[in-house]
């Protein structure tokens, strides 16, 4: 339990596969006009995740070293074929919205970078562990990013209106280039927190050295 | 389709409707190899290479191999085996034949086939129901408009590094913010209707 908790906070937080990692940039930029359709892409995203580890760990005393990435991949776009369908039969408005990038999971390199890192070298459990805090951490950065791009661009978060009739959106922001200029910010804020953080610990390690040295002086 | 139309698509292609700043197909290369414009313009010419071919090729797979089985739904799994399969043949025969062009293009391949430019233009040119030359023609100018706006990034990156931005926005973010300024740029383009 606790090693689940670790796990999760890893893929969320410490080591999020968008905000840190910097991978899988196509759909963070491109689903996150609104909220409805980042939380969608974030969560198909999480399914493929999950199952592609578990699998991807099953097989990993199977699969010959040189062709596993062909192997990986066959694997993942099997599993995004499955989400693929069953969003156009269950979820069709969301399915038409997100359109080719439910397809274009399969290129994710989130999915490919978690199976080769971590699921081709693990247990079962702990690769769909990986799976599902890696795609929670995805899903979580692309809520950051659509929420400040619907609110600001549309004056709207999930569909309702917040400011009322006067307000004039900031069309920009639902536009390509907000795309790239809201998530440049929200990674620049993310680094703003590492780097206080960093600084901190700098700081702390520098007052338990000072306290010796003086010390150290006074003896002399 | 007459040779206009053709003329058309491919100027929506490269311009209007650019993979990069209008669609964001191909962001991973785009913000990982365009730190100079020379191997910018390598990336961007082996995209266009395998891009045009697997235009080709999977256009083929779909209307002679899918379409006849009923097998339409496995076009994902089809494509992405076919760019992979292309990728590998593809390096094969450069570095057998043609080595001088494998130097300078033989460390971008095994990229492409994860990025997403070439199996989003692949599954494009059939949810738009083009024909072979049209699909082919597709291909080819879609990865034509992301080697023109890799390269020009390239060409901005080299200037931004004699900048000093905040030290929360050094790397990346910049980067981003520097895409999002071309952008809009190219966001003038999307007035023109064709």
């Amino acid at each position: 339990m606790k090693s689940f908790l670790r796990q999760l906070k890893e893929g969320i937080l410490d080591n999020n596969p968008t905000l840190v990692q910097l991978l899988g940039m196509c759909p963070t930029l491109a689903t996150t006009t609104s909220v409805q359709n980042a939380l969608g892409m974030g969560l198909a995203a999480t399914a493929v995740l999950i199952f592609s580890n578990l699998f991807v760990s099953l097989l990993r005393k199977f699969i010959p070293k040189q062709v596993r990435i062909a192997a990986y991949i066959v694997i993942i776009s099997g599993f995004v074929t499955m989400v693929e369908l069953l969003m156009k039969a269950y979820l069709n408005s969301l399915y038409q919205s997100l359109g080719i990038f439910i397809p274009l999971i399969v290129v994710n390199c989130i999915i490919l970078a978690r199976a080769e890192a971590f699921a081709s070298k693990n247990k079962p459990l702990p690769s769909a562990i990986d799976g599902l805090s890696m795609g929670l951490g995805f899903t979580f950065a692309l809520l950051l990013v659509s929420t400040v791009r619907e609110i600001i661009g549309n004056g709207t978060f999930c569909g309702i209106s917040l400011f009322g009739e006067g307000y004039a959106p900031a069309l920009l922001l639902v536009m390509p280039a907000g795309a790239f200029l809201t998530l440049g910010c929200v990674i620049a804020a993310v680094q703003k927190i590492r780097n206080m953080g960093e600084d901190k610990a700098r700081m702390e390690k520098l007052s338990q050295v000072e306290p010796e040295s003086t010390e150290k002086e006074e003896t002399v | 389709m007459s040779f206009t139309d053709i003329l058309l698509l491919m100027f929506s292609a490269i311009l209007v409707e650019n993979f990069i700043f209008a669609k964001f197909y191909g962001c991973c290369p785009f913000l990982g190899v365009s730190e100079k414009p020379d191997t910018a313009l390598g990336m961007g010419m082996a995209v266009t290479f395998v891009m045009t071919l697997s235009g080709a090729a999977t256009w083929a797979v779909y209307h002679f191999l899918l379409e006849p089985f009923g097998l339409e739904y496995l076009k994902t799994v089809a494509f992405i085996l076919v760019i992979a399969a292309l990728v590998q043949f593809i390096e094969m025969f450069l570095r057998k034949f043609i080595p001088a062009l494998y130097a300078s293009l033989g460390i971008y391949l095994p990229l492409i086939t994860t990025n997403c430019a070439v199996l989003s233009a692949a599954l494009l040119a059939i949810q738009n129901e083009y024909n072979f030359i049209s699909a082919v023609a597709f291909g080819f100018s879609s990865a034509l408009g992301f080697t023109l706006a890799i390269v020009v990034f390239a060409g901005v990156r080299g200037k931004m590094e004699f900048a000093d931005p905040p030290r929360a926005f050094k790397g990346f973010p910049i980067t981003l913010i520097a895409a999002g300024l071309l952008a809009m740029a190219f966001a003038g383009f999307s007035g023109i209707k064709l």
